[in-house]
């Protein structure tokens, strides 16, 4: 074990730092949710960062990227002194966390320099077609299908929990083409412009009261076949290179960290009868319960990051993150709601909330992070299957 | 940045696995565990040889010149067999308590000996946790008197380390006059604990001298809670992969019980609550001797962690066997047991979580 980085590092660290003094005020306000702040200052800042190589670092540069090689622990630099700092590293999105890797690995020289410029820089937004209301862990069942029609597809159906889909350029789906194949072999990975005639998008509200996801109709959308990623009837394997980065990106170890310090923050200004949250016994225990979570969770990314500089698989505990992280973030904010007893459950905007309402709110919301992008139950499947070796169930008749 | 086990700590695994598996397995540790002392010196010798005992003895001394995260990987491979050897006080306690406050000649006296296996500590410091039954030891002018409770690693031990309250440590030889040792029969066979009652013994030395061994009492807890959370995280490993061997090997209903989500989801659960935890106890290893001041907290969150894991991966993994699991020709209550002792030694993990909120300024007496 040697937790220092190396000098070459530490030199970034210091640029990066320097630089976040001197561009603080460029950056945009902070934004609680999508579309908080100004779009306009949220894209100057986009490409200020693009420029120094503080976003899209590896995206090579004849896409508009910095070009720089991959390095774990650069970008690892980089996360730490924006949170230091308390500003934003760039424009997140399925467009650029999802997309744009799919489409280095798989899309033709076209698509790649069509697409991936304006994605980084913010300007074009995505959405990902991918759930549908009868294809939710069992993804592959999916029925929205294009049919040929000379030089275009022509796409029925319904996408659902398609989140920014009211605001998206684009849409990268998975669209059955090929009816008589088997289910995985039938599908094809398209993208299609949201401008289209024939889709419809309608906001889906959810338990939390926001409108943070849609549903997606397609009635004889038309698309060039040249929409389509890679091969025809790949769109399976192509969809789950998507898959693997949203899988790494969620249930982060250091936000569930920043999540404990506001609660330990929360717990420490609450009182009853007086005496603060913190200083009562059974909430005190379950406090420290968690602590040991969290910090287990971060040095457990740590190991992970270990295991990827060397180049090692680590088995049954690389696919352990999205499962602990999104039940542990559940828990704090139930135990920050318990400290805070009825005023725990008071909602945004109203007398006496607290953090705006953020517990509450994070408790529903990372209730959906458990079931959203593979169930706990598929995340327990994933682990015992592959990383344990243990028999797949038997299918079902379908 | 490295944060896992490097080759050498590797090789230390690999190589204490394999040795363990030929020499201590289930079998071998029952009927060690049956003996009066429960100590086979052929296996302690033998371990000694690998580096185990010593590992933490300073080079000049004869031993390993290792640090903590060393210390829990033997730990941790011990737990894994469940092995009847005298490691947390004679491999952990000890050494700790004699290079945090031994003189030089004390050091000499025992640190090579210990190093080699051909001496053994037991160790009583169960009072400065907690005092139960109202024991508790005292000086009376040159003697002590009273009761030490939970004296660990006593089966073999040639002499004990003996806490008269939380500043002292005096090392009492097994023979001294007006010392008698009691066993205590706990559910662990596999390590032997006792209650000493001291009536006027006249202790042969102090660690550090008479009132200066405070220090090196709370290093030794810290390294003591390490070495226990290794020690569990050892029984949890064990203890799923014989969980995970039957579910691929037992059928019901036609079908291998590992293709049933109820079983196969009980075994991701195990999996998902061990892996984060594993790093967690190697911080906070790596804590005791890069970074002392971090280390009284992660020593507490690990032992406390370590605790509840693996007794829910015990229990767990006993229903995945189902009756078979709850009888005595199964092993896998040898881990159950280990588990279950490990678990309220040098404090419980309520206890260690309520001095880690006191520790950070939480839990202070509301006016």
């Amino acid at each position: 074990v040697d937790l220092a980085y190396g000098e070459r590092y530490e030199a970034l660290r210091r640029e990066v730092r320097e630089f976040l003094e001197k561009h603080r005020d460029r950056a945009p306000g902070a934004q609680r949710g999508f579309g908080g702040g100004r779009r306009s200052d949220a894209l100057d800042w986009q490409k200020l960062l693009v420029e120094r190589g503080y976003a899209s670092r590896t995206i090579p540069r004849e896409y508009g990227g910095f070009g720089a090689e991959p390095d774990v622990l650069e970008t690892i630099v980089l996360d730490e002194e924006f949170a230091r700092a308390g500003l934003p590293r760039g424009m997140g999105g399925q467009g650029i966390s999802m997309l744009v890797p799919t489409l280095l690995e798989h899309g033709s020289e076209e698509q790649k320099r069509r697409y991936i410029p304006p994605t980084i820089r913010g300007e074009m937004i995505w959405c990902q077609g991918y759930s549908e209301p009868g294809s939710g862990s069992d993804l592959a069942s999916l029925q929205t299908h294009a049919v040929e029609d000379g030089p275009d597809f022509v796409i029925n159906g319904q996408k659902i929990w398609t989140s920014t889909a009211q605001f998206a350029q684009m849409m990268f789906a998975l669209v059955r083409t090929e009816p008589g194949a088997p289910k995985h072999a039938g599908i094809s990975y398209l993208l299609v412009p949201m401008d289209t005639p024939g889709i419809e998008v309608r906001p889906l509200r959810t338990m939390t009261g926001s409108e943070e996801f849609n549903q997606v109709f397609f009635t004889d959308v038309r698309v060039p076949k040249s929409s389509v990623v890679g091969k025809r009837g790949e769109g399976w394997k192509i969809g789950n290179t998507t898959l693997r980065h949203e899988r790494n990106s969620l249930g982060s170890a250091e936000q569930s960290h920043s999540i404990f310090r506001g609660l330990v923050r929360r717990m420490g200004e609450e009182t009853a009868d007086g005496a603060r949250a913190l200083d009562d016994p059974a909430l005190a225990d379950r406090l420290v319960r968690l602590q040991a979570r969290v910090l287990a969770m971060k040095y457990h990314s740590l190991r992970m990051l270990t295991c990827q500089l060397r180049r090692e698989s680590p088995g049954a505990a690389g696919l352990v993150t999205k499962l602990v992280g999104c039940e542990l973030n559940h828990e704090m904010a139930g135990l920050a709601i318990d400290a805070m007893g009825e005023l725990g459950v008071l909602y945004a905007r109203s007398p006496r909330e607290r953090d705006q309402g953020t517990w509450p709110f994070q408790h529903m919301f990372s209730l959906g992070l458990i079931i959203g992008g593979g169930t706990a139950q598929i995340q327990k499947n994933i682990i015992s299957e592959r990383g344990l070796g243990l028999p797949r169930e038997p299918r079902g008749a379908e | 940045m490295e944060f896992g086990l490097s080759e050498e700590q590797r090789l230390l695994e690999e190589t204490l696995g394999r040795y363990l598996a030929e020499h201590c397995a289930p079998p071998r540790v029952r009927e060690i565990s049956k003996r009066e002392d429960a100590h086979e010196p052929a296996l302690w010798r033998g371990l000694a040889e690998l580096g185990a005992a010593g590992v933490l003895v300073p080079a000049e001394h004869g031993g390993g010149g290792l640090g903590m995260l060393d210390a829990a990987i033997v730990a941790q491979r011990l737990g894994h067999a469940a092995a009847p050897v005298p490691f947390l006080g004679s491999g952990v306690l000890a050494p700790v308590a004699l290079a945090s406050a031994g003189t030089p000649a004390q050091q000499r006296e025992w640190l090579p000996r210990l190093a080699s296996g051909s001496a053994i500590l037991g160790v009583a410091i169960t009072e400065v946790v907690a005092a139960r039954d109202g024991a508790g030891v005292r000086l009376d002018g040159d003697r002590l008197r009273g009761t030490a409770l939970f004296a660990l690693d006593v089966g073999a031990a040639d002499a004990f380390l003996v806490a008269a309250g939380p500043e002292s440590l005096f090392v009492v030889p097994r023979g001294a006059p007006g010392l008698a040792i009691r066993t205590l029969t706990t559910v662990d066979e596999t390590r032997r604990v006792a209650e000493l009652v001291l009536d006027g013994v006249r202790p042969a030395d102090a660690i550090g001298g008479p009132g200066g061994a405070g220090p090196a009492l709370a290093r030794m807890l810290d390294a003591g809670r390490i070495a226990l959370a290794a020690d569990l995280l050892g029984a949890a490993d064990r203890a799923l992969a014989l969980a995970v061997d039957y579910a691929k090997q037992r059928k019901q209903f036609g079908r291998l019980i590992g293709s049933f989500q109820a079983v196969k989801h009980l075994c991701a659960e195990m999996t998902a609550e061990i892996e984060p935890a594993r790093a967690l106890l190697w911080y906070a290893a790596h804590a005791f001797d890069a970074a002392p001041e971090e280390s009284p907290l992660h020593a507490l969150l690990a032992k406390s962690h370590l605790s509840e894991v693996a007794t829910r991966v015990v229990r767990t993994a006993t229903e995945v066997h189902g009756g078979i699991g709850f009888t005595d020709e199964c092993d896998l209550h040898l881990w159950f047991k280990r588990t279950a002792l490990d678990r309220q030694l040098l404090g419980g993990p309520e206890r260690l979580r309520a001095q880690a909120a006191r520790l950070q300024g939480w839990l202070e007496t509301p006016r």
